[in-house]
């Protein structure tokens, strides 16, 4: 009886997996932070994600993306060993990783020792990933830090008439090109920095650096994100901070301006830049957020995608594309769909995004201010648009490469 | 004291010198050479207020820990998910009734009769065997690491600070003398002056049921000789429960205080875990004057770190642990 049984059970398995030989499978890995300080992060990414998969759907051609998901922590050791267990157990053949920066510049490393796949970056942001000794098989369809600052230093030292500024922020590779691209704008254009701050990510109690911020400044720039930017603003109320802010882009982003809590008001009227404004009024930009509304429940969302719903979406959308393109074909160590991708053009909700030479996206950035909707959300709302910001910032190359890697103290506070 | 200053005058006389530098660091108006060098003393006053804030915190959980291990001998890895599920605990009864101070309750509570369960349908059965209960314990946090995880989410939770609590208070210490000739007091946020009184009236509570109550005496007797106890006639099995109940709570409670002025999210409890034991290995395992002093000088070393080495900072508090082993592998204050 017992071996009748076993019999019928590896029969079926048998027929099922014939069923399965019938529609050839390609396989994607996918990473985000599920876990960590950025766990709100990665999770609005997945939706991204999602929202993206709802639109395109999975076929490409008469063949069928199947999805396998890793969670990381932000750290760049979590990031490589996900990508080595989906490549190495789950045998994808394509990775859509990662989601930050640390781990963007350790998986473009890894992607060398593995030449002949594909490594689509979901969202991380460090310039250093694709700027210095880029991987010919890793490509990147968001901007990084520094680009998503552009438009920031002008507004503040133009528009708000800011003179002095300090900067607190997470101390890794994302934060520092971001504060590269705010530093070179706004003490380009005459401004000076006072101080930079640097906290360990995952620092749970600020005070003491809340209290070391200085009096004498006319705002305080803030590049945190996910568990730390909220356990700051949370400690900077009860601090009875006052100061104007400026903020990163994962910072002024739906992961903070939908917190529990009322300490996120401290960010009302707080300028910033990013990749993305959640009130832009562009068709493209309405019909995304249309999408991702609809695909989830109001409580299991956002009400408006955020900067790495956003990253993931494009990410996503570029590689189905670049699939379908070249109708599934991996053969010859995925030649065809590497040049489909370097070559796409998208046409994303943030606006055109196209790749250079270093597969690194010039797209579209966004000067935002952040406003109350009167019913207590709150929203980034457009200050000014600008299209086809370029990793070089619209720097000569052979200036910028003058300039050094976005560090803890590069670049200097002076006009390039 | 005096025996103290007797044995070792050396020592006595650093120790004076120390605390009456720090006395003058913390009241006196900084000379200018000194700000240039040292910073602002605002700064330097802010981040002793908060490690001392924080060491609260810290002895809240740790002092649990340290009561379980010095009755029982059962080193309680779970010690950090009870400190977790408290909080959100804490944070369920805040949403639902608005109110801070029956959060606390409820954790208390709760985390208590959790913590009673554990000793009576798990340690119990495997009393006295202690890698056992060591392994079993770790295999629980695992467990409820994971079980936490698929109810509360990766998301991070605050508990919201009761309106009066929110906003800063002026501390009758000078920070700076304006060139008016007026004084300028450090602002420093009411909730943690709140939190940090709350442990010194916990602690203080602890101590003297400790040392002046009935039960005390029979949680002492238990520490010193277990079996000696349990001949005597008292109910050892009771004893063990209400304070595995007690240290249990406290976790729980702290849950509480942690999810109000920092934040729950996964992963905090091996990071209560972690700070339990670095606290209660520098204070002296089984002390509970012990784990004060731990809690304090962690708390100290963390936040006068980040402040003034923040790369470092981390290392500072396990720089702190190694040395107290080297030299005093027994803890600052440990009984025996």
């Amino acid at each position: 009886m017992v071996k009748g049984r076993l019999c019928l059970a590896a029969l079926a398995s048998l027929l099922m997996s014939g069923v399965a030989f019938a529609q050839e499978k390609i396989k994607v890995g996918v990473t985000a932070t599920l876990e960590g300080t950025y766990t709100v992060l990665g999770e609005d990414g997945m939706r991204g994600f999602q929202t993206a998969l709802n639109k395109l759907g999975k076929k490409v051609g008469d063949k069928e993306l199947e999805f396998v998901v890793a969670s990381t922590d932000a750290t760049p050791d979590s990031a490589v060993r996900a990508v080595r267990k989906l490549i190495e157990q789950d045998k994808v053949q394509i990775l859509l990783s990662p989601l930050s920066g640390d781990e963007g510049i350790a998986v473009k490393n890894f992607a060398k020792t593995r030449p002949e796949l594909t490594f689509v970056n979901a969202a991380s942001g460090a310039q250093e990933t694709t700027f210095v000794d880029p991987a010919p098989n890793f490509f990147r369809y968001n901007m990084d830090g520094a680009q998503w600052q552009v438009g920031l230093g002008k507004y503040a030292y133009d528009t708000k008439g800011y003179r002095n500024i300090a900067t607190v922020g997470e101390d890794y590779s994302f934060i520092y090109t971001q504060v590269f691209g705010l530093v070179l704008e706004f003490c380009g254009a005459g401004g000076k920095i006072t101080s930079r701050q640097w906290v360990p990510l995952g620092t749970k109690d600020f005070a003491s650096v809340i209290a070391a911020l200085p009096d004498d400044v006319d705002a305080i720039y803030l590049g945190l994100g996910g568990a730390d930017a909220v356990n700051f603003l949370n400690q900077y109320q009860q601090a009875g901070g006052k100061a104007h802010l400026l903020g990163g882009s994962i910072m002024v982003d739906q992961t903070i301006l939908s917190a529990k809590g009322n300490a996120k008001n401290a960010l009302i009227g707080t300028i910033a830049a990013s990749g993305q404004a959640d009130t832009w009024d562009d068709p493209g930009w309405q019909a995304f957020v249309k999408d991702y509304q609809a695909a989830f429940p109001p409580e299991k969302r956002f009400p408006s995608p955020s900067l790495l719903a956003t990253n993931y979406y494009n990410a996503t959308t570029a590689l189905i594309l670049g699939l379908r393109k070249v109708n599934g074909d991996l053969g010859d160590n995925q030649s065809k769909l590497k040049a489909a991708l370097a070559a796409i053009e998208l046409d994303a909700p943030n606006g055109k995004i196209k790749l250079d030479a270093n597969r690194q996206a010039i797209g579209t950035n966004f000067v935002t201010e952040v406003v109350d909707d009167g019913k207590g959300a709150l929203f980034s709302k457009v200050a000014k648009v600008i299209p086809n910001v370029n990793q070089t910032l619209g720097y000569d190359p052979a200036v910028f490469a003058k300039i050094g890697l976005p560090s803890r103290t590069v670049p200097e506070c002076k006009k390039y | 004291m005096s025996r103290f200053v007797e044995r070792y005058p050396g020592r006595a006389l650093a120790i004076l010198i120390a605390v009456a530098a720090a006395l003058w660091l913390i009241f006196a108006t900084w000379p200018p050479g000194l700000e240039e060098a040292f910073g602002r003393k605002k700064v330097f006053l802010s981040a002793v207020f908060n490690g001392v804030t924080l060491g609260g915190l810290y002895f809240l959980v740790a002092s649990g820990f340290t009561l379980i291990f010095g009755l029982m001998r059962n080193v309680n890895l779970t010690h950090g998910s009870l400190y977790l599920f408290g909080g959100y605990i804490g944070y369920a009864v805040s949403v639902a009734t608005g109110s801070w101070l029956l959060s606390f309750l409820c954790a208390f509570i709760v985390v208590a009769l959790i913590g009673a369960a554990m000793q009576i349908l798990v340690f119990r059965r495997i009393e006295g065997q202690e890698l056992r209960q060591t392994m079993v314990t770790i295999g629980l946090s695992i467990v409820f690491a994971d079980l936490m995880l698929w109810a509360f989410g990766g998301n991070f939770y605050q508990i919201q600070t009761p309106a009066a609590l929110v906003g800063p208070i002026e501390l009758p210490f000078v920070t700076a003398v304006k060139s008016s000739g007026e004084a300028v007091y450090l602002q420093y946020p009411m909730v943690r002056l709140v939190i940090l009184l709350a442990a010194v009236v916990i602690g203080i509570a602890m101590w003297v049921a400790l040392n002046r109550t009935r039960i005390g005496m029979i949680v002492r007797a238990g520490v010193d000789d277990r079996d000696i106890l349990a001949a005597m006639g008292v109910r050892i099995q009771l004893v063990f429960v209400l304070v595995f109940a007690l240290g249990a709570g406290l976790a729980g409670m702290a849950g509480v205080v942690g999810a109000t002025f920092q934040s729950l999210s996964p992963g905090e409890d091996l990071r209560f875990l972690l700070a339990s034991l670095v606290v209660v290995i520098i204070g002296g395992m089984g002390s509970i004057p012990g784990a004060a002093l731990g809690a304090l000088i962690v708390g100290l070393a963390e936040q006068l770190g980040s402040v003034y080495i923040p790369t470092y900072a981390i290392v500072v508090t396990f720089l702190i642990m190694v040395l107290v082993l080297a030299v005093r592998p027994q803890g600052l204050l440990a009984g025996r």
